[in-house]
């Protein structure tokens, strides 16, 4: 028996959760002697007042779609990937490779040999802890939390005594080649004769971001992978029944989550710095679990929470810059959520659901309706 | 290197890994009761920030520290709330938690005292001050057994000492009363508790409390004892060694303090490069030893040194049959 029509569970209890966390997020405001509804407004103007904000919050966006996108792929197959991080810096790493060591003629080729290098460094990742969970039953939360670290602490070494450029102090790759340029959305749009501001990061990679959503969903619901990944999410137990080997499953959903986050990579280090240098993911790895859960692991609710996370944190920046308010505020309102949409789920699941049943049988009785019982 | 360098650095191991212990104990409770906690991390921020600033404010340190306890407290109630009451998922409380206190810390550090997201540097009776051991003077003409006295057993603050003391206490409560049956079943087999008439609920706060306990004497050791004031991000993932910590230790107490001394060991050695590349004759990246508490914790894990079983319960809301 449904509990809840389909549009609750997707739509309402994300949204509460949702008010639940900017009601919170104000108190804190509030707490510390500012004004929650200017710190909003100046959010708001500071993520979407201006083409130059829109840049910003779509650059934002295009990282956490990457890693929202991976940690959902994990979701369905029951995986919790909290490594999106240290693959994202993986991804990173092959970007960086990819465009140093490699003569690209043109920006077109040099992507896609970015995607490569990025979902392959990305996926080998997450490979080794998805490996050790279906071989030796390693739990894969604490392996994927050490490989961040190990990501960390490799990086780390490799700037400061390997890839850093002869004579430069800083620990960070030399500049990537002209060719290897991603157009960003001003010389994008200049073709189409709309002007877009040239400061902005937001660029190629964030169309390659909505196609990697397409492609999610073409793979998990129109597949018959897709259809073994949700099987095996739903129960281990079923699935292995129906002849579906765990360990395929934990491989391959593993190393396509792992490929997504390293994919973030075409964005930061290649669209926006293009050169790697210390902490390129700046926690966007982490961000991931907060989208996927707000997106119900569904690349539309993705695409979505990834925007609403691009103006929190374009605007969280521009809020730091207007007020005192330090940027941690972000990080406050971040917690917020996943703790509503993920963690406390049930507190807002429960009461709805016996509002609706309430509902559905004042309404049921009148009618007597037999479909009402189904 | 002489005897005085060694203990020098043996001396940095023990405070080193103070911290880690505390943090590692916290989880054991937690962990055997059948509550995951990632969020040892932010529970220890929450009171290290809390201890310090309390501590400065009241320029009692004593204050401090139960003040950092009561914040820590507070995390592990809304872990409980969200993984034992509302049967959430364990692991992603414990994120949340984590970037809360991340963020709540330097929030309210900026809104208090201004000063870029940290606490006044702390002074005199505002800190914990290092305690020498009686007779440590007068013994350290003593050959040998004189130095060790004076110089790595005397001269610690009061915490490094009670955090010594937990291993056997907390050795003694969980195998040793009938609590800690109790306790160690629930994350075993919360059903038969169940059965016995016994609250699994009750069990596991009481569990996610003590761990809030251990978090805060642990966060307020950071700021107070270790350094003087709060810094932002000031655990800088010790929550997570502390983690690695607890599995490297199969979750066993005395194995704990091995772990964690091995780990603090890293990290003081860590410190003193130099000293290394004396000993061994040729550098050892520092990033590599930041990195080993993770790789070893990865190779147990894969169960190549040993199967490293967690409770088997754990992470598992309880749901009572109806």
């Amino acid at each position: 028996m449904q509990k809840m029509p389909q549009w609750a569970d997707v739509v309402l209890i994300p949204l509460i959760s949702l008010i639940l966390a900017a009601v919170l997020s104000g108190l804190v405001i509030l707490a510390i002697g500012e004004n929650p509804i200017t710190a909003l407004t100046i959010m708001i103007d500071g993520a979407m007042g201006s083409k130059y904000a829109w840049g910003y919050t779509l650059y934002y966006a295009t990282n956490f779609i990457f890693t929202g996108l991976a940690v959902s792929v994990a979701f369905h197959a029951r995986m919790f990937n909290i490594g999106g991080e240290g693959q994202a810096t993986l991804g990173g790493l092959g970007v960086a490779l990819c465009c140093l060591y490699l003569p690209w003629p043109h920006w077109s080729l040099a992507i896609l040999g970015a995607i490569v290098a990025s979902a392959a460094f990305g996926a080998f990742w997450a490979l080794i802890p998805a490996w050790l969970q279906a071989k030796r039953g390693s739990h894969i939360v604490i392996t994927t939390i050490m490989f961040n670290f190990i990501a960390a602490a490799l990086l780390n070494y490799l700037l400061v005594s390997v890839l850093k450029p002869v004579g430069s102090m800083e620990p960070a790759t030399g500049k990537f080649p002209e060719p290897t340029h991603l157009p960003n959305f001003a010389e994008m749009l200049a073709p189409l004769g709309i002007s877009f501001s040239r400061g902005a990061p937001a660029n190629v990679s964030f169309i390659i971001a909505i196609l990697a959503c397409f492609a999610v969903w073409a793979l998990i619901w129109k597949t018959r992978l897709g259809y073994e990944i949700r099987a095996f999410g739903h129960s281990e137990s079923a699935a292995k029944y129906a002849g579906i080997s765990p360990t395929k499953i934990i491989l391959i959903s593993m190393s396509i989550s792992g490929a997504l986050a390293g994919m973030m990579a075409l964005n930061n280090v290649m669209g926006e710095a293009e050169r790697l240098v210390l902490n390129a993911t700046e926690g966007a790895g982490f961000i991931g679990i907060a989208v996927a859960l707000m997106g119900r692991s569904h690349p539309l609710g993705i695409f979505l929470a990834a925007l609403l996370f691009g103006v929190l944190y374009q605007g969280g920046a521009i809020l730091s810059q207007d007020t005192s308010i330090p940027v941690q505020i972000v990080l406050v309102i971040q917690a917020l959520v996943i703790m509503f949409t993920g963690a406390l789920d049930n507190m807002v699941r429960m009461p709805l659901e016996k509002v609706f049943l309430a509902f559905n049988r004042s309404s049921a009785k009148p009618t007597t309706k037999p479909t009402a019982a189904e | 290197m002489d005897l005085l360098t060694l203990l020098q650095v043996l001396d940095a191991t023990v405070r080193l890994s103070t911290p880690l212990l505390l943090a590692c104990l916290a989880g054991l409770f937690s962990e055997r009761a059948g509550i995951f906690d990632i969020g040892l991390e932010g529970k220890m921020l929450a009171a290290a920030f809390t201890a310090a600033a309390v501590a400065a404010m009241t320029g009692n340190v004593w204050i401090g520290l139960v003040a950092g306890i009561a914040a820590s407290l507070l995390f592990s109630a809304i872990h409980g709330l969200a993984s034992i009451t509302f049967r959430g998922n364990q692991l992603i409380s414990g994120v949340a938690l984590n970037f809360l206190a991340s963020g709540l810390t330097v929030l309210v550090a900026q809104a208090w005292f201004a000063q870029g997201g940290r606490t006044p540097s702390l002074q005199g009776a505002a800190r914990f001050n290092p305690i020498t051991l009686p007779f440590a003077e007068s013994l350290s003409g003593v050959p040998i057994l004189g130095p060790i006295y004076a110089e790595l057993i005397s001269g610690h603050t009061i915490l490094v000492y009670v955090s010594l003391l937990v291993v056997p206490l907390t050795w003694w409560v969980l195998f040793r009363t009938r609590f800690g049956l109790r306790l160690r079943a629930v994350g075993e087999n919360p059903a038969a508790v169940d059965t016995a008439g016994i609250s699994v609920v009750g069990l596991r706060f009481a569990a996610v409390g003590i761990c809030g306990v251990l978090c805060g004497i642990a966060g307020a050791y950071l700021s107070t004892g270790l350094q003087a004031g709060f810094v932002k991000d000031m655990t800088a993932g010790r929550g997570y060694i502390a983690l690695a910590a607890l599995i490297f230790a199969k979750w066993r107490p005395w194995y704990a303090l091995t772990a964690c001394l091995l780990f603090g060991f890293l990290q003081a050695i860590a410190l003193r490069s130099d000293l290394i590349e004396a000993v061994i004759g040729f550098r050892i990246q520092i990033q590599l030893l930041d990195a080993l508490p993770y790789i070893l914790t990865v190779i147990i894990l894969a169960g190549f040194v040993g199967k490293a079983i967690p409770p088997r319960a754990g992470g598992e809301p309880y749901v009572k049959e109806r």
